[in-house]
């Protein structure tokens, strides 16, 4: 017996949405093998990681509250994806939206400034963010350096540039040393919906995303550039699009979606700039994005499941004091079984059982 | 084993290789139905039949890439199963596909190890190589990288590959599509000694006078079934191609009273440098197309045709815009979608990946060219149902068969994916039509619809201009005829100076020599 993959003639619509449910439920039973090596009860645990957070009003808030920068960045990336452009850096540029936005925050800190802060804020930080992924771009174009090295090593650059700004001239001197800045004023504050409750209007933002993107993906003429690109370059030359153009487009969108994502982050449930802004939101979009199939609703009901699996981690540190690094160790083996599940939309799996016999030969 | 003997040891008292009855479904498609076929030892037998007739079917099948679904296959009156094309290849039967698999980075030894059993070493087989190339004077350096091949000497690896098999059946699927008649003539020399050696030749074609030329024996598929066996000698063209077809197929008629207009399409001193180093640098490219008439372009592929295609559609980008006018109007700057909105249109030589996105449905397909002028983008939003009625449209103008209305471009048949690419810009009624390898590895009936099509766009004031390997092709429809060679293109001939002869060694670079002028010309004739 032998297993074969056999290319499909059509993609099947079936398989493609099963895909990442077979992925998720690869990846539950070996976290469950992993928590039995651990010597905890499997079921025990993925209760806690998955059914817990769910039952409470703070949970389902604070689920709504991660899941919010990682769909906005994930659907940026997507874009890129799609059109086979490869984004890595999604966490730098989150970085320097929040550092960009930040600035305004720190300049009127205080000051009698009105409302226009905020927008203003945003906007800044969706300026700073596409700018800075527009290094890579401009690299990939201009000298053929591969976007995928340069777009993440720009990371650790934003990362290393923020750390010296809250440890030098943005740090608050009534901060007792703190690497912080000053809490933000609140006019420079994303809103929350209830009063003293987590979820903000970032949330709201993600879904206007996540809408945009579908109707850009299914109905423009410039997502089905972006599609063309991706499925058949030399056939999107010859349609006429420009693939450089779509470098710098996809780049800036992803760029400008990462760094809004950055500085409702921080004027956000943070409050300030700091260090350590965030718990990998930029690589872990990577993730949301492939779970989602690329496909802006998939990308929204993923980032609620990555969500999820961040509180449940935090959870199960607290309740079962299992290390909270599982949680990346959960979120890599489910992209692992992600991607090779995506094979299956494009091949199917036959078991051959007369191979290897000799050729017969009768009378 | 050439060491052995060239000559195969077969019993020729009885079929090499016997059919009997093989049907296979597809779901409800019926490929195959009861087909019985009889291969002889020292035997070119011609496989005929349109596209969708069966043919690929019953050689997969022969080759045991796929299971037949009835019936079986007899091996000198041994019944066979195969499971596999490694086990037809341990009888005996080897095969030639009509698209290459080859490695481009890999050298040409390398890409025929990487196909043989892994006992032999990679020294042996290179020299093994060596010395069969040279046997069948089928010239190949095994130490050549292979994107620096043209086609010919590709599909000689494909030949040499199979023969290093020594094989009893040699199966070859439309191997001169992408010859010029000399390197054809070449094929058949070599194909005769394989015939001389005692090896069976099963030869997949649509070329009529080429079968009639060379085979022994025809087997005539349509629709899934035999229609006939016959000794193609003793048939016409016409009578084959009934069989074929089912009926007669139309002549392609000649529109008579065309009038020529006006320069159309203008190539003016035309040069370019290639955009990667292993292409070819055109020189001085010039030429006039006019309204109503149709110029071909001969030339064994490799020669610059890609890089003019480039430069005529837009792809690639001349510094001196005049050197392409475009209905009076400098074009060589523009992009590809301002030259459509000047009213130009292209259809370029490979189907799947160039002229369509192999995995987009047939209306995005269509979106692909159509978005610049064609009224299906409004405002930046994709007008779907104008896609679709444009698919509607051609599907209907050019008998375009498929499963559904709208299914991704990659499932329909070569034909029938051609036809809708060449319908989809002619029926945008363009000014200026250039289009590459137009009948490429497609039956006979959709090469005539095409053939037709451009013919009849011509007669309604188009200028054509068909770049071509096809001679034939180019005779039927072409007023004049330019061949390019190295990069530069021979002034055009008339249809009646342009003998299969003349082009065939203006294709060759030979007795191309002009008196020296400015530039010293070495190979081929200014326009």
């Amino acid at each position: 017996m032998q297993l074969v993959l056999e290319r499909r003639a059509e993609r099947s619509t079936a398989i493609a949405i099963a895909s990442p449910l077979i992925a998720v439920a690869l990846t539950l039973v070996t976290v469950g093998i992993l928590f039995a090596i651990m010597g905890k009860n499997p079921i025990a645990a993925l209760i806690v990681y998955f059914i817990d957070p769910l039952t409470d009003s703070y949970s389902l808030q604070e689920i709504a509250v991660k899941a919010t920068p990682l769909v906005m960045i994930a659907v940026g990336l997507s874009l890129c994806y799609i059109a086979n452009i490869w984004n890595i850096g999604a966490e730098g540029q989150f970085i320097v939206g929040a550092v960009c936005g930040s600035w305004l925050a720190v300049r009127t800190n205080g000051t009698d400034a009105g409302s226009w802060v905020l927008p203003v804020m945003l906007l800044l930080g969706a300026i700073g963010g596409a700018l800075y992924a527009l290094i890579p771009a401009l690299c990939r174009v201009r000298f053929g350096a591969s976007e995928i090295l340069t777009s993440l090593m720009l990371v650790y650059v934003a990362d290393l540039g923020m750390d010296y700004l809250v440890r030098g001239p943005w740090r608050d001197p009534k901060g007792l040393n703190f690497p912080t800045t000053a809490e933000f004023d609140p006019v420079a504050t994303v809103p929350t919906f209830i009063e003293g409750g987590r979820m903000h209007g970032g949330a709201v933002i993600a879904l206007v995303v996540v809408m945009l993107a579908t109707v850009l993906l299914g109905r423009m003429i410039m997502g089905f550039e972006i599609r063309l690109v991706g499925a058949a370059p030399r056939a999107a030359r010859f349609s006429g699009f420009n693939s450089d153009n779509l470098v710098y487009l996809t780049f800036a969108v992803s760029g400008a979606l990462a760094g809004l994502a950055g500085i409702i982050e921080v004027a956000g449930p943070v409050g300030h700039l700091q260090p350590n802004i965030s718990p990998g939101y930029g690589f872990t979009a990577i993730i949301v994005a492939f779970l989602g199939r690329l496909n802006p609703i998939g990308i929204l009901i993923a980032g609620l499941f990555l969500a999820l699996t961040f509180i449940g981690g935090e959870e199960a540190q607290i309740s079962m004091k299992v290390p909270l690094d599982l949680t990346k160790v959960f979120q890599g083996i489910l992209l692992f079984y992600v991607l090779a599940c995506d094979s299956l939309i494009i091949y199917r799996i036959r078991l051959l059982r007369t191979v290897r016999k000799p050729v017969h030969a009768h009378g | 084993m050439l060491e052995r003997s060239s000559q195969v040891d077969v019993p020729s008292r009885q079929p090499l290789l016997q059919a009997v009855g093989i049907s296979k479904r597809f779901g409800t498609l019926l490929a195959n139905d009861a087909i019985d076929l009889e291969l002889w030892p020292a035997e070119i037998h011609a496989l005929l039949g349109e596209n969708g007739a069966g043919k690929s079917t019953l050689v997969k099948i022969i080759y045991g890439l796929i299971q037949p679904s009835g019936g079986e296959l007899r091996w000198m009156g041994q019944k066979v199963e195969l499971n596999g094309p490694s086990q037809a290849r341990a009888l005996g039967i080897a095969m030639v596909l009509q698209h290459f698999s080859l490695f481009e980075n890999l050298t040409v030894a390398e890409n025929v190890v990487l196909g043989l059993p892994r006992s032999e070493s990679f020294f042996a087989v290179s020299a093994r190589l060596a010395e069969l190339s040279r046997a069948y004077g089928l010239p190949l350096d095994p130490k050549r990288e292979v994107w620096q091949l043209s086609v010919g000497e590709r599909q000689r690896i494909e030949i040499v590959r199979a023969l290093m098999q020594n094989p009893k059946l040699l199966i070859l699927d439309e191997p001169t599509s992408v010859l010029t008649p000399q390197e054809a003539d070449q094929l058949f020399v070599v194909l005769e000694r394989l015939k001389g050696e005692g090896r069976t030749i099963l030869y997949i074609s649509h070329k009529l006078d080429e079968v009639k030329r060379l085979c022994d024996t025809a087997t005539i598929l349509r629709a899934g079934k035999k229609v006939a066996t016959c000794d193609p000698r003793r048939e016409t063209a016409a009578s084959l191609a009934r069989m074929m077809v089912g009926a007669d197929i139309g002549e392609v008629k000649a529109v008579s009273g065309r009038g020529v207009s006006v320069p159309r399409l203008v190539i003016h001193k035309l040069s370019l440098e290639p955009d990667d180093p292993h292409g070819t640098h055109l020189e001085e490219v010039s030429l006039e197309v006019r309204g109503g008439e149709i110029v071909g372009i001969a030339g064994v592929s490799g020669n610059g045709q890609d890089e003019l295609f480039a430069a005529l559609s837009g792809e690639r980008l001349v510094e001196d815009a005049k050197s392409i006018l475009i209905d009076h109007r400098p074009a060589g700057s523009l992009s590809v979608t301002d030259r459509r909105r000047l009213g130009a249109a292209f259809v370029p030589e490979e189907r799947l990946g160039h002229g369509t996105a192999p995995r987009m449905k047939l209306s995005e397909n269509a979106l692909l060219t159509g978005h610049a002028a064609s009224g299906m983008v409004n405002k930046g939003f994709v007008n779907k149902p104008a896609t679709l009625a444009a698919v509607d449209r051609t599907t209907q103008a050019f008998d375009v068969r498929k499963a559904k209305r709208d299914p991704e471009a990659v499932s329909l048949s070569g034909g029938n994916l051609q036809k809708f690419i060449v319908g989809r810009e002619i029926l945008r009624e363009p000014g200026v039509l250039v289009v590459s390898q137009p009948t490429w590895g497609v039956d006979a009936g959709a090469a005539a619809t095409i053939r037709q099509a451009l013919i009849d766009l011509a007669a309604r004031g188009t200028a054509v201009l068909v770049v071509s390997q096809d001679l034939d092709e180019l005779a039927e429809i072409a007023d004049r005829i330019a061949v390019m060679f190295h990069g530069r293109l021979s002034a055009p001939l008339s249809a009646a100076e342009a003998t299969r002869e003349r082009l065939g060694l203006l294709m060759g670079g030979a007795n191309a020599e002009r008196p020296a002028d400015e530039h010293g010309a070495k190979h081929a004739v200014g326009a």
